[in-house]
């Protein structure tokens, strides 16, 4: 508790209290536009409210997630999200998404970051150029593989028949069997950089005498990476692998632009919002809002939990 | 054996960076194609003409659309700033109870996905009379801009020495002096960085552009050349995409070039050492 006014205020109470009013504006802006929305989505979900109509909706309990009617004939039909195959497709489809793009990004941005961290001449020039997929617009990248993946002008084909590699011009976008190679090579090519990065910065935080002691006693570089480096980078690479989990897991416009309407490709974020939006299912789409939000809350306790990484960053 | 190994190494750096780079070349060359042309597959640039550019700025709303991605953009970033500098120097310079539990609640605020908060957003703006204006969009990319902002300048704030402070003190300052005269100095590569982060993250967002505005003339770049398409499916304008495509991306890619090492420090600020 704050003293009363009579009393002067010690140095640290005031500065605390000075704290607190600062941090006022923060809070209520976040709890204006997180917190209070985020309750009315997961509130929606357990209603009967329509795009059209806001405040018109009825509470249904679970009925979006799983409800069931016993037919005369005894049968019992159930409905709701939870049986919903359109959904478990997108569960499906976007942990298969996440699980691969990001180990394909943490194994290529290590290699990246252990190019760049070696000394070559025009090492700058290099570092520039990685920086210029993640400069750009994910909607641009997806046009812009888009048109590279193009079934008939592609110069992806083009490349692939003139190098004998394709014995045919592929839809790489539309059919369901690459759709979702089309859209995990674009992640990875524009995600790729930022992994590099963050592993690039734990690499330089290793002291180049231990590299050169490993030199002098003569072990093979690959066994000093799994023995030395790998160890060392971990927390970097860590962090780096979560952040881009919880990205990856709520992927939504690559996807939208690239595949769309392509059930081979469909996440989700994509399934949600076309429910809320498009379909007029808005409480349906809200409980599939709120069932993607538990999944990534359950990720991040569970890796809170496993205390492998100190995200609060203190007492480092 | 020196040689082989040392031209495999340069053999790498070739391969990163040309797929770094190839699909925005290729989206530049294909861009100053016209006609027919466009349908041939070109390595090389062949043609040079502007017609998909002019087609781009003078039909339409494109400009409209540039105008509103630049206004939503800078308002953006300077809203959160503001909110986040005085934020953030209560987060790194004072200790209070609870605030390890602030920093976790706001870092999490900044992962969650974007489609749990849509719906209850969609109502908010709805409820405020926001929809189909810039200012839904300003409103609504706080969620994902201030958490970052604040989190990256706390982690900057509590590297600077105390001692700063503390003189301030003695002499009797402020808070708010203290913030204004002898933090914001200091603070011009944090801001900047932070700045443009955000500047970034507004510009290329979608979910909410795409849901929130509904007319040619309120939405944002990207959900314009998402949606820009031609009479039947079968007649996408991919020259005037690409037009479109490297206009945006242009000043965006020099701004990152110029800021490339405080780019690089503000994310692993935001991401490693956060």
């Amino acid at each position: 508790m704050l003293p009363s006014s009579s009393q002067p205020l010690t140095l640290q109470a005031q500065r605390i209290r000075a704290a607190m009013w600062f941090l006022v504006p923060m809070i209520a802006a976040l709890a204006i536009t997180a917190a209070w929305p985020l309750a009315r989505t997961i509130y929606f979900g357990f209603t009967d409210t329509s795009l059209t109509d806001l405040y018109g909706g009825q509470w249904v309990g679970f009925d979006n997630y799983l409800n069931w009617r016993t037919l005369s004939s005894g049968r019992v039909i159930f409905r709701g999200t939870l049986v919903d195959p359109g959904w478990w497709n997108a569960v499906w489809n976007t942990v298969r998404f996440a699980v691969i793009s990001v180990s394909f990004e943490a194994v290529l941005g290590m290699i990246v970051a252990l190019v760049l961290n070696a000394e070559f001449k025009g090492r700058g020039l290099v570092r520039a150029a990685i920086l210029i997929p993640w400069a750009i617009p994910t909607i641009v990248s997806a046009r812009m593989w888009g048109w590279m993946l193009n079934d008939q002008f592609g110069m992806i084909n083009d490349l692939g028949l003139k190098l004998g590699l394709l014995s045919e011009k592929i839809a790489w976008t539309a059919s369901p069997d690459t759709a979702m190679l089309a859209i995990l090579v674009v992640d990875i090519w524009k995600t790729t950089p930022f992994m590099a990065l963050l592993c690039l910065a734990g690499l330089q935080m290793i002291p180049r005498e231990i590299y050169e002691s490993c030199k002098v006693d003569g072990i093979h570089p690959v066994r000093v990476f799994f023995s030395v480096t790998l160890p060392l980078v971990r927390p970097a690479l860590m962090v780096a692998i979560i952040f881009r989990t919880l990205d990856a897991l709520r992927i939504f416009d690559l996807v939208y632009v690239l595949t769309p309407n392509s059930s081979a490709t469909k996440t989700m974020s994509v399934i949600a919002r076309e429910n809320l939006i498009e379909f007029d299912k808005f409480a349906y789409g809200s409980a599939q809002s709120t069932l993607l939000f538990l999944l990534i809350a359950l990720f991040v306790i569970f890796y809170i939990w496993l205390g492998r990484v100190n995200l609060s960053g203190e007492g480092r | 054996m020196r040689l082989v190994k040392q031209s495999l190494f340069y053999f790498l750096v070739g391969i990163i960076v040309v797929v770094s780079i190839f699909p925005f070349y290729y989206a530049v060359v294909t861009s100053f194609k016209t006609g027919t042309s466009i349908f041939q597959v070109d390595y090389w640039p062949t043609t040079f003409a502007w017609d998909n550019y002019l087609a781009v700025l003078q039909q339409g709303s494109f400009p409209r659309n540039i105008f509103n991605s630049i206004f939503v953009a800078i308002l953006t970033v300077v809203l959160s700033l503001l909110f986040a500098v005085t934020a953030s120097y209560a987060l790194a310079r004072v200790s209070f109870r609870g605030r390890g539990l602030l920093l976790l609640t706001i870092l999490s605020v900044s992962m969650f996905p974007q489609i749990a908060v849509l719906a209850g957003l969609f109502e908010l703006v709805r409820f405020l009379g926001l929809h189909n204006t810039p200012w839904s969009l300003i409103f609504s990319y706080t969620v994902f801009t201030l958490p970052f902002t604040v989190w990256v300048l706390t982690t900057f704030m509590r590297d600077l020495p105390m001692e700063l402070e503390e003189a301030a003190i003695v002499d009797g300052a402020s808070p708010v002096v203290i913030i204004a005269q002898v933090f914001l100095p200091l603070m011009w590569p944090a801001l900047v960085t932070t700045g443009l982060l955000a500047f970034i993250g507004a510009w290329n967002e979608f979910l909410f552009a795409l849901t929130f505005t509904s007319s040619n003339s309120t939405r944002t770049v990207p959900v314009a050349i998402a949606l820009l398409s031609g009479a039947s499916q079968h007649e996408i304008p991919w020259g005037s995409i690409m037009a479109a495509s490297v206009i945006v991306t242009v000043p965006l890619v020099i701004l990152v070039l110029i800021f490339q090492r405080k780019i690089v420090a503000g994310l692993t600020a935001g991401g490693v050492k956060g």
